[in-house]
């Protein structure tokens, strides 16, 4: 039987460009369709960037450039059932829709996780009313492909600033950027609380890279698309997947339906929608699924696809966010450079307190997550965080929430819970007429306990850097709602752009949704490339390892694995 | 010459976002009407008076640190991108295809409304009877004041930020590209 191409791929954000480029590379041919615009690289070679990326706040920040638009592409939430069936409608968790994906507007902080986080059960232990798991895979079985997608999105970071950090088989192909002014403030106060600080392993070259400048601290990073592609968004990926010749990007095009045998046992293909509404099929020996890990069970979902484990959905992971704020006497310029240049690992190792505050709740153990020192926002999201009338004029003039506010955000691990989960939503539809995705997700109180544990020391640091008053918050809100809670700018919905867990690996199909190699147990040709395999959320920002795996997919699929990296002696 | 509004609409906004975005002279801060607020929801509830629509600039530079101006270069939309649009602005007037989730009152209308509530004569009134008549529809003073504040700091390209008289109040360089920041600049006080 003669297909249209050997791989189809849904969705082109770093998961499926990362696919794309590995199966190319070693000679397979693939048609990826993207549902979002093109705005990243021109469609014939030589495949040149292009220029509709700027320093514009009101484009992308309060016009959504980027998509999805919430109107033809609603979600909904509810933290359970007792909020009937959903608490809003909108924007849940967004990532950009569009060639690219979520890389497109990430200020790409790309940590490796460590070792213990392949086997958090082992170490660690179970915890109560969590489905705490290990991986199938370890962190030697990831190491040679974290190595490669380091070299091929670029990223810039010193191998042997964090203490923390698991083995590796060589450095990062570029140094560091420079730090933020707060960040030099901030870093040498947490060093005096014996905390281990080092520059955030970024994906923004440093150097020029790969045919592509070094940035230039230009300020307008996360949240929005690099004006000279100095990022390591998935463009260098893509370009080199459409080099070979053996790549069909295809945009503005909607995946609606897997397609499937009689048995449902192999899928033969998709149907897609194209941006003048026409329906199309595509046949291919394998279907890969990267549209990231709201959009994959979705889809799943909506076909009522390789889902015997009952598994697809659940297991929604983010990060919850512990977010510390110091106001400082005086500026920090923190629009100049990178959004986020140092990061600090000691709460996901936990150290005497920490097992007492775990002790004192009835708790096994606590982990927090990387803590970003980073720097605020633009002037328009700003000014509408100030009252109108006479006293804007001071607020804006002293700037206390853009030029004198440093930030640590925390992504603490958020355990998995079976009941924390994306299903289709019964009444609202999206432009296509297809069930809107719903998130059901309440942390657990691991969660709760953890963010009260660290947020003091995060502002201890923040007072010790000299900052004159701090107090802390979370995402979502971690007790009832309150009128407070309905204003906050993070809103109600878990504000967290890392998603993860919702088709979890595993060895067992009746326990887990994919295999090891990321294949469906129920449809063996039907892949994953995205985070929707993590069995657990560890505190790390899901970028690298998702790439990593898929790439790690790739190869196993091609027969093409990577020789197995040493440890290095001593 | 406003493009969605009529004139007395035009002065009763621009009155409006003055009281909520004052200008203050000890301060320096120029105030909405100065930095032509009214001008940038003119052209926001007007986008599809023009071919593209003003709904997003273009990109990369400004030209204002170099490089070629390409900002006034508005981007075209796709059809599924101009149909959010206009069921944002225009609302879903009854039309099948804007009603995915049921009707949606568009910003035009909401401004009609909004206005109306305030009166033909608000423009007229002394400040403290327009800031009660303000508070008096508090879902429409919030909306005024959403785009009031991306008005006076979003880009002048949209109509606001005259002169860029909003970033030169709060000393907001604006867009950076393609000069960037030094290394020194970055991490230096
Ligand atoms: C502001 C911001 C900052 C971030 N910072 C970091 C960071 O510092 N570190 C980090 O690790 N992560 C960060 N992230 C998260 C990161 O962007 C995501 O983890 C990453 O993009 C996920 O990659 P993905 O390929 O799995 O999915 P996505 O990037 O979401 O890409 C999926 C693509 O598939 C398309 N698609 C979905 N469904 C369909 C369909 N049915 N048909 C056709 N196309 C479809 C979508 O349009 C989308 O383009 C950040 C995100 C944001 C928004
Ligand atoms: S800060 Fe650097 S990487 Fe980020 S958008 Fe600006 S130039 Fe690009």
């Amino acid at each position: 039987m003669t297909v249209d191409a050997r791989v189809v791929i849904v969705g082109s954000g770093p998961g499926g460009a990362t696919f794309a480029e590995a199966i190319t590379r070693f000679g397979w041919d693939c048609i990826m369709l993207e549902k979002g615009r093109n705005h990243l690289l021109e469609r014939e070679p030589p495949y040149a960037p292009k220029t509709v990326f700027s320093n514009d706040e009101i484009k992308f920040v309060h016009r959504h450039v980027l998509g999805p638009d919430p109107l033809l592409e609603p979600r909904t939430y509810r933290r359970d059932e007792d909020d009937g069936e959903r608490l809003l409608v909108g924007d849940v968790n967004n990532l950009p829709s569009t060639v690219g994906g979520g890389g497109v507007h990430a200020d790409s902080k790309l940590p490796r996780f460590r070792e213990e986080d392949f086997r958090l059960r082992t170490t660690y232990g179970p915890v109560e009313g969590a489905a705490v798991e290990d991986w199938p895979i370890s962190y030697d079985d990831l190491e040679p492909y974290y190595a490669e997608v380091e070299r091929s999105i670029g990223v810039a970071g010193d191998h042997t600033a964090n203490p923390f950090a698991s083995w590796r088989s060589g450095p990062y192909p570029m140094p560091p950027g420079p730090d933020m002014y707060g960040a030099t403030l901030s870093t040498a106060a947490a060093e005096r609380l014996g905390l281990h600080p080092y520059p955030a392993p970024t994906g923004a070259n440093s150097v020029p890279y790969d045919g592509r400048p070094a940035c230039n601290n230009c300020g307008f990073c996360g949240l929005y698309g690099c004006p000279i592609h100095a990022k390591g968004d998935p463009i260098a990926m893509l370009r080199r997947a459409l080099q070979t010749g053996r790549c069909q990007l295809r945009p503005e095009c909607v995946v609606t339906d897997i397609l499937v045998d009689r048995r449902r046992r192999r899928a033969t293909g998709l149907r897609y929608l194209d941006a003048a509404g026409d329906s199309h099929t595509i046949t291919a020996e394998f279907v890969v699924l990267a549209g990231g890990a709201f959009e994959t069970p979705r889809l799943l979902l909506h076909n009522g696809l390789a889902n015997s484990s009952g598994l697809v959905g659940r297991h929604l992971m983010y990060h919850v966010q512990t977010l510390s704020v110091g106001g400082f006497p005086f500026r920090l310029h923190g629009h100049r450079g990178r959004s986020v240049t140092h990061l600090h690992d000691d709460h996901l190792v936990p150290d005497r307190e920490a097992r007492r505050a775990a002790r004192e709740a009835g708790l096994p153990w606590i982990r927090g997550g990387i803590v970003e020192h980073g720097a605020a926002a633009g002037p328009v999201l700003e000014a509408k965080t100030y009252q109108p009338g006479p006293g804007h004029n001071p607020s804006m003039y002293h700037s206390d929430l853009r030029d004198r506010l440093w930030v640590f955000t925390m992504q603490g691990e958020d355990l998995p819970q079976p009941t924390n989960r994306v299903d289709l939503d019964p009444a609202i539809r999206d432009v296509w007429g297809r069930p809107a995705g719903r998130a059901t997700y309440r942390p657990h109180r691991h969660e709760v306990v953890a963010s009260a544990h660290i947020a003091p020391i995060l502002e201890r640091v923040l007072l010790g850097a000299g900052a004159e008053w701090s107090f802390s918050t979370t995402s979502p809100p971690l007790g009832p709602i309150t009128a407070l809670d309905r204003q906050n700018p993070l809103g109600l919905a878990p504000a967290s752009k890392h998603v993860m867990g919702t088709c979890r690996m595993g060895d067992d199909p009746t326990t887990s949704v994919v295999d090891a190699q990321s294949r469906f147990h129920d449809i063996e040709n039907l892949l994953c490339a995205d985070s929707a395999v993590f069995v657990t959320s560890t505190g790390y920002g899901p970028t690298l390892t998702l790439a990593a795996l898929a790439l790690r997919a790739a190869c196993l699929l091609t027969g093409n694995p990577l020789p197995r990296t040493n440890r290095p002696a001593g | 010459m406003p493009v969605f509004f009529t004139d007395a609409e035009y002065a009763a906004v621009a009155a409006a976002c003055e009281r909520l975005l004052p200008a203050d002279p000890e301060l320096g801060a120029p105030g909405a009407t100065r930095a032509g607020v009214a001008d940038y929801i003119d052209q926001l509830l007007g986008a599809f008076a023009f071919d593209p629509p003003r709904i997003w600039a273009g990109g990369p530079f400004s030209g204002r640190w170099g490089g070629e101006a390409r900002f006034g270069a508005f981007l075209e939309l796709s059809p599924l991108e101009e149909l959010a649009w206009r069921t944002r602005i225009e609302g879903s007037r009854g039309l099948p295809e804007r009603e995915i989730n049921g009707p949606v009152v568009g910003l035009q209308e909401r401004y009609r409304a909004g206005l109306r509530a305030l009166g033909a004569d608000f423009a007229a009134c002394d400040g403290p009877e327009q800031d009660a008549r303000l508070d008096a529809v508090p879902e429409f003073k919030a909306l005024l004041y959403e785009h009031a504040c991306e008005g006076l700091y979003g880009d002048p390209v949209y109509g606001g930020n005259r002169d860029q008289v909003g970033w030169r109040f709060i000393g907001f360089p604006g867009d950076a590209q393609p000069r960037g920041y030094t290394d020194a600049e970055v991490y230096r006080p």
